[in-house]
């Protein structure tokens, strides 16, 4: 067992990170890292609510039940627009890392802090400038583009509300480098001694993945929106065909951030799917070595299969097949994750506390993701599926049904060490059934609109694709009833939850060894690390 | 194959009005068997996992397995050489669906705008249409669409064909289909494009091949050709004073002939003259230059609007 001589120190102590100075002000300018993961999570929770409204609207709307339609075809686009750029950029995106990561990655790695804590304050203020820039665009002038923003719709044809979203976008991506920065200078020079790089927590090999990603790829998509609003006010010409430019050039652009982008959302995800699978299984990880280098690899093929959102572009047939063959090579190290965390299992002695019940949901959805994801990256296949249901159906499993699963599960996983109390287990275990549940009955119907040939951003449709709207709208309110009873737990569980013990799943890594919350600098004595992070011996 | 007609689900897709749809539909009912069986190997093993292993009493103990070379090698292994395989069916596919035939009996110029599409036949006759007149096609015959569009990007997805293709301002692309039956077909538009997006629907109607030349023969809605009208302004606009029509050479590479010829560039790259190499070279010459020829041609980017360009192709298509 790794260091284990830090836990019993702590006991008696009751001085702890939420206790460590007091007042509204002490917590906007703290420099602590798990002070700062909470001010993410309070942030993204309301962010997720925001996105949540215009998600139950625009299900609502296109259940059709009675003669007149919700909304008027422009605030339909609109509800599209907002839900999307919302739950992307500013939910899922920076969901688990600058939130659950920034709480356990120094602890896991027996670090006081993150290298740099002042520019990790930094990042969460501009994330918040960004965020209130693009909410702003809700006020003033609201957007219709979707959150892909294709020119010349977006350039020539439509609001200049764009220009405030996308700025805003522009600024929360420099929280999203800064942050991906931070956690590897944090990573390599701050771990514990006897952290050697094959003794960090798979989290932290998930998130280092992630911030290469985010320091690589950001910046494309920071000029790529700088040059929409180059275009929009200056009228530069190089996506408006008017002027001489290539619309399709937009798409290249904006897909080399927006495909790694998907990887952002998965792999810290995937990250925290090992950490639970092992922990809930009180066995040593299979495959460490695998799982964490097929991590590095999804994060470096997934530069170059960004083509496979335009084999019907007008790109030429090659650049399509080479862009499915590659696409095809991630699905590769996709499976084999899937494949060791159920070896993980096997012979283990496996539990079903509320966030292994998240973490298995995550396997189930996940696969069906997965899966259908090799029919879209199949050319011959996609042309009839692309911007289809189909589509909303499959990124709606890997990232609703992948990340914010993970992201619940972490939450249910990690709340005892953030704040010393336990939720309900009852609570954590009735919010998964209903947004599991719901989950498959709104989503899955999705992939047989698709297959009809229901087109994506569609207002109205046809009457034979009514029953299945309508079934899914139904789901998309048991969905929203699980996260309140997730909200009403995790509340319930800060006010009211019984007093947690120090390690009470009995897990491996280092936050676990430190107190319940932990103190101020997460550990009273450095861990001295002298094995593997999952030694369930 | 027998083992498709055990999906079911293959009959969510809509009805096959192509050859190439039943091809598609093939590959779909395999990647559906495919996913099932991988599905139940995941998540079925996963479940007797669970159930098996489930922890019984406080004391008990895992066992301590780090890893295991054979099983890691299998299982990365046995997928890229399914994965491999699903990408050479579906390339085969898409091939065939990016290739259309030589013997085109029906060409169309469609050009897209919010939110509505023009189609425009080789003799003349043009519709404007948003939703009440079908475009007519021949059915048992091969159709060729050459897609533009006037404002932003469109896409033209004909489920029953299994087919789509972007309709991108400032480009042609294009798309073909050989409906095997007379009927009507449903055309959406499936790329974002404005408030009534889902609106912007229309018909193909696919008339027996004898009824079809017919109707084409019939009276005109439009009075010249565009090849007609694209001979005009080749006048106007002097082309003639560098470009032969009779194949022989002058300034610039004679017209005879050359759509469908293969190019070659003072870069040393090459293309097959299509129609938006055309519309390439006329509107912005110097994109590619001909080898052994000189950049001699002015640039007519902005002063032929994109109706004058397509007949300007239709004109040189007609010079053989
Ligand atoms: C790792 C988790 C994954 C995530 C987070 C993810 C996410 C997404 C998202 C967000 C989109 C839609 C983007 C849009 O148009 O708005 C998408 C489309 C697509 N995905 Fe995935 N995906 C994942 C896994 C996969 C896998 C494993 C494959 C293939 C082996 C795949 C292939 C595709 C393809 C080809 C498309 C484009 C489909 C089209 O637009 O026609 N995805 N994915
Ligand atoms: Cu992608």
């Amino acid at each position: 067992m790794s260091s284990a001589q830090t836990k019993t120190e702590h006991g008696h102590t009751d001085h702890n990170y939420l206790n460590h100075g007091s007042g509204i002000w002490s917590w906007m300018t703290t420099l602590d890292h798990k002070r700062i993961g909470l001010m993410y999570f309070a942030t993204v929770s309301t962010l997720f609510l925001i996105g949540g409204f215009f998600a139950l609207g625009i299900r609502l709307h296109l259940a059709k039940f009675g003669a007149t339609p919700l909304l008027e075809p422009d605030t339909y686009n609109k509800f599209m627009t907002f839900h999307g750029a919302i739950m992307v950029f500013m939910v899922i995106i920076p969901g688990i890392p600058a939130f659950l990561g920034n709480f356990v990655l120094p602890i896991q790695l027996g670090a006081k802090d993150v290298a740099f804590p002042r520019l990790n304050l930094a990042s969460y203020y501009i994330f918040i400038a960004g965020a209130a820039i693009a909410a702003s665009s809700m006020i003033f002038n609201q957007v219709d583009t979707g959150w892909t923003f294709y020119t010349p719709y977006s350039t020539a044809k439509t609001s200049n509300g764009v220009i405030l979203l996308v700025l805003g976008a522009f600024t929360m991506g420099f929280s999203s480098i800064l942050t991906g920065l931070n956690f590897i200078v944090t990573t390599h020079k701050l771990r514990a001694p006897g952290m050697t790089m094959d003794r960090i927590p798979l989290m932290i090999w998930a998130l280092y993945s992630t911030s290469i990603i985010q320091i690589l790829a950001t910046p494309i998509l920071a000029i790529t929106l700088l040059l929409i609003g180059a275009e929009k006010t200056l009228g530069v010409g190089i996506f408006d065909p008017d002027l001489g430019g290539d619309p399709v050039l937009f798409q290249h652009f904006f897909w080399f951030y927006s495909h790694p982008a998907v990887y952002i959302m998965i792999l810290p995800a995937m990250g925290v799917i090992s950490e639970l699978i092992t922990a809930f299984s009180k066995k040593t990880i299979f495959g460490y070595r695998a799982i964490a280098y097929s991590s590095v690899a999804i994060a470096a093929v997934s530069f170059l299969v960004w083509g496979h959102h335009m084999f019907v572009s007008g790109q030429s047939t090659l650049a399509g097949l080479v862009f499915s063959i590659i696409t095809m090579f991630v699905g590769v190290p996709t499976a084999i994750k899937l494949f060791n965390w159920i070896s993980t299992m096997y012979r283990g002695t496996v539990t079903f506390e509320a966030p292994m019940l998240f973490a298995l949901g995550f396997m189930f959805l996940f696969t069906i993701g997965g899966l259908t994801g090799v029919f879209l990256a199949s050319t011959g296949m996609d042309v009839h599926f692309h911007d289809t249901y189909f589509v909303v159906a499959h990124f709606h499993y890997v990232m609703v049904g992948g990340t914010l699963m993970a992201l619940m599960g972490g939450i249910f996983y990690w709340f005892p060490k953030m704040f010393g109390k336990m939720t309900s287990d009852l609570g954590g275990r009735i919010s998964w059934v209903l947004i599991f549940t719901g989950f498959n009955v709104t989503f899955f119907p999705q992939f047989v609109l698709g297959a009809m040939g229901m087109p994506r951003r569609y207002f109205d449709y046809l009457p034979e694709y009514t029953n299945l709207n309508q079934i899914s709208t139904v789901g998309s309110w048991l969905i929203g009833l699980g996260f309140l009873v997730g909200l009403i737990t995790i509340i319930h569980g800060i006010l009211k939850g019984e007093k947690a013990s120090d390690n009470p799943w009995g897990a491996k890594t280092l936050e676990w060894q430190t107190s319940s919350p932990p103190p101020h600098e997460n550990f009273t004595t450095t861990p001295t690390v002298t094995a593997g992070p999952y030694d369930f011996r | 194959m027998s083992w498709s007609s055990l999906i079911p689900a293959t009959s969510f897709m809509p009805i096959q009005a192509t050859e190439i749809a039943k091809e598609v539909d093939l590959l779909y009912a395999f990647l559906i068997i495919a996913s099932l069986v991988s599905f139940v190997i995941l998540v079925g093993g996963m479940t007797w996992f669970l159930i098996k292993f489930k922890r019984t009493s406080l004391d008990q103990k895992s066992a301590y397995i780090t890893h295991n070379n054979f099983a890691e090698f299998l299982w990365s292994f046995i997928p890229l050489i399914i994965m491999m395989g699903i990408f050479y069916w579906g390339m085969v596919i898409f091939e065939k669906l990016r290739t259309p035939p030589e013997d085109i009996a029906a060409e169309i110029h469609v050009t897209a705008e919010q939110w509505a599409w023009t189609y425009r036949y080789a003799n003349g006759k043009e519709f404007y249409s948003s939703a009440n007149d079908p475009m007519i096609v021949p059915a048992g015959k091969a159709t060729k669409l050459v897609l533009t569009s006037k404002d932003v990007i469109h896409s033209f997805f004909v489920p029953a064909f299994r087919t789509k293709q972007d309709a991108v301002p400032g480009k042609l692309t294009q798309l073909w289909f050989e409906p095997k039956q007379p009927g009507e077909y449903i055309v959406f538009c499936t790329e974002y494009c404005g408030t009534k997006h889902s609106g912007m629907m229309i018909k193909i109607k696919a008339i027996p091949s004898e009824e079809y030349a017919a109707w084409y023969h019939a009276e005109k809605k439009g009075a010249d050709s565009p090849a007609d009208l694209g001979k005009t302004l080749f006048a106007q606009k002097a082309c003639a004073s560098c470009h032969s029509i009779d194949g022989s050479r002058i300034v610039g590479p004679t017209m005879k002939g050359l759509f469908g010829s293969g190019r070659k560039f003072a870069d040393g790259s090459q293309t097959k003259a299509d129609e938006n190499y055309l519309r390439e070279s006329i509107l912005v010459s110097s994109a590619k230059i001909v080898e052994g020829y000189p950049p001699a041609m002015p640039v007519f980017q902005g002063q032929l609007s994109d109706e004058d360009v397509a007949n300007l192709i239709e004109y040189i298509k007609s010079i053989k």
